[in-house]
């Protein structure tokens, strides 16, 4: 670890900080439809946009009404995804001539985008032409972190509401995301991306003939505009193979500082649109507060972890860090910085191999996606995942002093809490489910790249994963199999609906409670008090679900690499 | 519930056409505008001939050379199309060794390399980048110590004193971005286009 390193750690998380502020100002005003500095240009497109659509923007939606037309949009999205990917042999745009591409994998790659996973089964350059890229991939992305954001805002609705029947309404919320927070950043984001070097055209892969002599094919393609929208939207799946990793997916320094930025900034945003919707933006510091505690000790250990190496290096004399993996132009620090940031928001995009990191260096990847990616999280996702774990901080809060617990005015009560465990339970199910039966399903075993624990933590990661909807791997898994496509698939599937119709249930009900103000007796929600609490709630519910789980894959084989032992 | 039907259809192919069509064109249009060369790919030329990218990396293994990392990346089989083969710096499939911190093949093959660069150089100690394979298969930089490292093998290739070999190096490295961000590296195929420069002059 060098001064330099924790030098940049800083930078990071004081220019999130800073942003956080005039951004959730900013997105406050877009959702509470008042005019901002685009609506010259983009009022008129809005406009224009629910006529033909036969949206009446004034009409608000019940919260299930809400839920149906979110559902109804993404089977929409589905089809068009899978459509794209099983018809681009016959499609425009596709000059390296790809065939198309099978069920299996397009119906897990569908399911992946919708979701706003982006799990990478497929293999960008190799599999896809730029009509799926743009049309399937790009398009999704913007549209499933659209309605992350919107589902979040409903929720904080729900919280700064009293006594209404209605949410808001979906397709305003969606729009207006789309138009007036993505595509104004991702225009401007792209062209900086395109400046560093990330290629952006529709010509074909260029033929190279290399120093020595040598053919190389060098896959370019309409890269720029993806990747701004992937990493601002916390989507995640690569234009290539190597995802974040690949020179022309990041090609310097400097882009990668400004692809980890892009990936939190919207999220944090967020804690400062909540804190403004409910009238009292201390409520959204305290929650970023939390988020900062955890984040900081993740970065912390992977950033100790990798540096430190293998015993494996060490052995062989060479220093310098745990470098199989990673790329020279962001060495140690950027690399475990990124794999934190990436994993504790849900975006998946990876500039480093995680299967190649250290034990203790990839489990702490792997521990903020279990945790539900509350960490910032998912743009909208984290912050309704975060706020399920504050009610249930507050319900515990409430029966240690034996009092209804309330959180910024609203009584929090049987149905909330239940509803909050539904969502949190749902999660565990799936990846401590699915990663039982994977391990002794012959198959399903042999997709392990490596050997001992360590091929038990790639089956572990990749159903925490997709269920956690973040989309990074270890990748030496062979995911692309009839098992995995569709097992990987059920679980994108369930942690995010399943998460999300709960946390709307949540919204509807706690719109129609009547407002109480605090008296003396309310827990103060603004303070340290508060966010020890929340992060002891996270940890004690994270530690008892996953601690058997990661002690039998990331922490024996930091055991049996501390003696040296291979598999 | 019904009057929900239209805006998921209509609202959705609208929005698909914004921002799965219209805008990645318009990106597409303006960066080939404002920035040709990077939009394209960063594309070198000798000689009229396309030579490379200056961001991809590409396979180095003669002496007079400087070499890059292993690359990890691999090739369907030309014999059975559902293996794969090696195939170094393949730009077209890109991706790394996703071999594990307790993995016997990885132990194996640093021991191999640590070995043969030992033989090669046995006044210095191996630089870790030199023998570990980078995350993409396609890194176009090593550290400055892995260039100075493999400056004795370079210099006899091409009977070149080993100062003006360094001097080249030194000249190569970039540094951090504003002292901070990034590591410093050096771009292997910058480098040996600047000897190849060299002996020419």
């Amino acid at each position: 670890m060098t001064m330099v390193g924790w030098f940049q750690i800083i930078l990071f998380c004081v220019i999130i900080v800073a942003v956080t502020k005039p951004l959730g100002w900013y997105m406050t005003r877009v959702f509470g439809g008042e005019r901002t500095f685009l609506s010259p240009v983009l009022r008129p497109i809005e406009a224009g946009i629910y006529r033909i659509s036969g949206v009446d923007e004034k009409r608000e939606q019940h919260w299930l009404t809400y839920t149906v037309a979110m559902l109804l949009f993404h089977v929409g999205g589905f089809l068009i995804i899978y459509g794209v990917m099983r018809l681009q042999a016959v499609l425009p745009f596709n000059p390296a001539g790809q065939g198309a591409v099978a069920e299996d994998l397009s119906f897990n790659t569908a399911v992946s985008f919708i979701t706003n996973t982006n799990w990478q089964n497929y293999g960008g350059e190799s599999t896809l032409s730029y009509l799926t890229q743009m049309v399937g991939l790009t398009h999704q992305n913007f549209l499933s972190a659209a309605t992350g954001i919107a589902l979040a805002v409903a929720l904080i609705r729900g919280f700064s509401r009293a006594s209404m029947r209605t949410v808001g309404n979906f397709w305003v919320d969606v729009t207006r995301c789309t138009l007036y927070v993505l595509l104004p950043i991702c225009v401007v984001y792209a062209l900086f991306l395109v400046w560093q070097g990330m290629p952006q055209t529709l010509g074909d892969y260029v033929e190279a003939t290399t120093l020595e002599g040598a053919k190389q094919t060098i896959a370019v393609g309409p890269v720029a505009s993806q990747v701004a929208i992937k990493m601002l939207g916390t989507n995640g799946g690569g234009f290539f193979n190597a995802n974040a990793a690949h020179p022309f997916e990041n090609p310097t320094a400097l882009s990668n500082f400004v692809q980890m930025l892009s990936i939190f900034v919207l999220g944090a945003a967020m804690t400062n649109v909540f804190g403004r919707m409910v009238g009292n933006q201390r409520q959204g510091w305290a929650i970023l507060a939390v988020m900062g505690v955890l984040f900081v000790a993740g970065v912390a250990v992977t950033y100790w972890a990798e540096a430190n190496g293998t015993s494996t290096l060490q052995a062989l004399g060479l220093t310098g860090g745990n470098m199989e993996g990673k790329e020279v132009r962001f060495g140690i620090v950027a690399s475990s910085l990124f794999a934190v940031i990436t994993t504790a928001a849900s975006c998946g995009a990876v500039n480093a191999m995680h299967d190649s990191f250290t034990a203790l260096g990839g489990m702490i990847p792997l521990i903020n996606m279990q945790l539900g990616e509350i960490i910032v999280g998912g743009v909208g996702a984290g912050l309704y995942g975060m706020l399920l774990f504050v009610v249930l901080a507050i319900f515990v809060a409430g029966l240690m002093v034996g009092r209804t617990p309330e959180y910024v005015g609203k009584k929090i009560e049987a149905r909330e809490v239940k509803m909050a465990m539904l969502a949190i339970l749902v999660l565990p199910l799936m990846y401590l489910g699915w990663t039982a039966v994977a391990v002794v399903f012959p198959p399903a075993v042999a997709s392990m790249a490596n050997a001992g624990p360590h091929g038990f933590t790639e089956v572990l990661y990749a159903f925490t994963s997709a269920t956690g909807n973040n989309g990074s791997a270890f990748a030496g898994l062979t995911g692309n199999t009839f098992f995995y496509n569709l097992t990987l698939a059920s679980a994108m599937f369930v942690g995010r609906f399943f998460m999300i119709v709960p946390a709307m249930a949540i919204a509807g009900s706690l719109a129609a409670k009547k407002s109480i103000p605090p008296s003396a007796g309310t827990f103060p929600t603004t303070g340290g008090l508060f966010v020890g609490l929340v992060v002891g709630v996270i940890l004690i519910i994270g530690g008892l679900t996953f601690f058997p789980a990661l002690a039998l894959g990331p922490i024996v084989e930091h055991l049996a690499m501390s003696a040296g032992q291979v598999f | 519930m019904l009057r929900e039907i239209r805006p998921a259809i209509v609202l959705l192919l609208v929005l698909t056409a914004i921002t799965g069509v219209a805008y990645p064109l318009a990106m597409t249009a303006i960066a080939g505008a404002l920035f040709p060369a990077q939009a394209q790919g960063s594309l070198i030329e000798r000689d009229g001939k396309v030579i490379g990218s200056a961001l991809i990396g590409q396979e180095f293994k003669v002496d007079k050379y400087f070499h890059g990392r292993p690359s990890a990346t691999v090739a369907p089989d030309p014999n059975d199309s559902t293996k794969t083969v090696p195939a170094p710096y393949n730009a077209a499939n890109s991706g790394g060794s996703n071999l594990g911190p307790t993995s016997k093949a990885l132990a194996d093959r640093l021991k191999e390399d640590v070995d043969k660069l030992k033989a090669e150089n046995p006044k210095a100690a191996v630089p870790v980048d030199l023998v570990t394979s980078s995350a993409s298969g396609l890194d176009p930089d090593i550290s400055p110590e892995a260039a100075q490292f493999q400056v004795p093998r370079v210099a006899k290739a091409r009977n070149m004193p080993e100062e003006a070999v360094e001097q080249l190096v030194s000249a190569s490295v970039q540094g951090r971005l504003f002292g901070l961000l990034g590591e410093p590296r050096v771009n292997v195929l910058a480098l040996n286009l600047a000897l190849d420069r060299a002996r020419a002059r």
